[in-house]
């Protein structure tokens, strides 16, 4: 019962402005709170795998490039549990 | 000649574009994107929407349709390409065009004319026009600001693939001519080859002047002009 799901977080490479994170931090501000400097959005994925194949993180690798993460502008991680 | 529009599910630009190909007085076939036949079409629209309800990132679905294996192939073999707005998402996404379309800088979704200045008219797609002419055409999105790395959009420059860029009036390339943040005002890419090219504002939207503006015929009338010439067409 291995890789029962992957877990992918899919964020802005570093350097690629984010006008989303910092439109959320400008909200921060203004809710008062001075203690943030800076937030990155991303969105994140849980893949859940078929049993019995292996390992599948080749896969699962495969479909993040192809399809959840734009090579181009983003990163991704992925996490089994 | 004959013009071929792709219909992808939340496609909603498809009807303008089959009437701007009607205008300039050629035939159009609708392209369903289940669809791998390009029904014999000179040129291939990949029209404005939301294809696939934009879900993930503009674009990213929409590669993946059936109809699209047949447009990469197309594209590769020297046939012309025209993505508008949501299908020059589409373009990048399929990696056919270089760089990406990022949330607009102001984070709003933009619907109003703006002008562009021609970059080049040596493309099967701009040959009626002249360069630096100004054209006035309307955009409407919230994702098409322009992103490429520093070192990618000096190669995209050094090969002179810029076609469209955002302009004021007089054809002047300023900051507050910009209209979503692209990275040096870059309104329309073409392909190293110039048979693909992307666009995120709407010629087929600028087709009549009782609409606000007729430039947008250009674009369709060297379409048309240069598959008349039958030079170098790769028919589908």
């Amino acid at each position: 019962m291995k890789n029962k799901k992957a877990v992918v977080y899919v964020r802005l490479k570093e350097g690629v402005l984010d006008p989303q994170g910092v439109t959320i931090q400008r909200a921060i501000l203004n809710m008062g709170y001075d203690v943030v400097e800076g937030v990155r959005s991303g969105r994140f994925f849980e893949l859940e795998l078929a049993d019995g194949n292996g390992d599948l993180s080749g896969k699962v690798e495969e479909i993040c490039r192809k399809l959840l993460a734009n090579p181009v502008i983003e990163d991704f991680s992925v996490e089994y549990t | 000649m004959k013009f071929g529009v792709v219909t992808f599910p939340g496609s909603n630009c498809d009807y303008d574009a089959y009437a701007a190909a009607k205008l300039v007085g050629e035939d159009v076939e609708f392209l369903w994107h289940q669809s791998t036949d390009l029904l014999g079409c000179d040129v291939v629209i990949l029209p404005g929407g939301f294809a696939h309800g934009d879900y993930l990132r503009s674009g990213a679905i929409a590669r993946f349709s059936p109809i699209m294996q047949s447009v990469v192939k197309f594209a590769s073999g020297g046939g012309l390409v025209m993505g508008i707005c949501n299908g020059f998402q589409v373009l990048v996404e399929s990696r056919l065009l270089p760089g990406a379309l990022m949330r607009n800088d102001h984070l709003r979704f933009s619907c109003k004319h703006i002008y562009v200045r021609v970059e080049r008219n040596d493309l099967p797609f701009t040959s009626a026009c002249q360069i630096g002419d100004v054209l006035k055409i309307p955009i409407a999105h919230k994702d098409g600001n322009y992103y490429n790395f520093q070192g990618d959009l000096q190669t995209l420059n050094a090969h002179n693939q810029v076609v469209f860029r955002y302009c004021d009036r007089q054809g002047n390339i300023t900051a507050e001519s910009n209209p979503n943040g692209s990275a040096d005002n870059i309104a329309g890419i073409t392909n190293r080859e110039g048979n693909v090219l992307g666009m995120m504002p709407h010629p087929e939207r600028a087709m009549e002047r009782i609409l606000g503006s007729d430039d947008g015929l250009r674009l369709f009338e060297s379409i048309r002009a240069f598959c008349r010439r039958g030079v170098n067409v790769e028919k589908a």
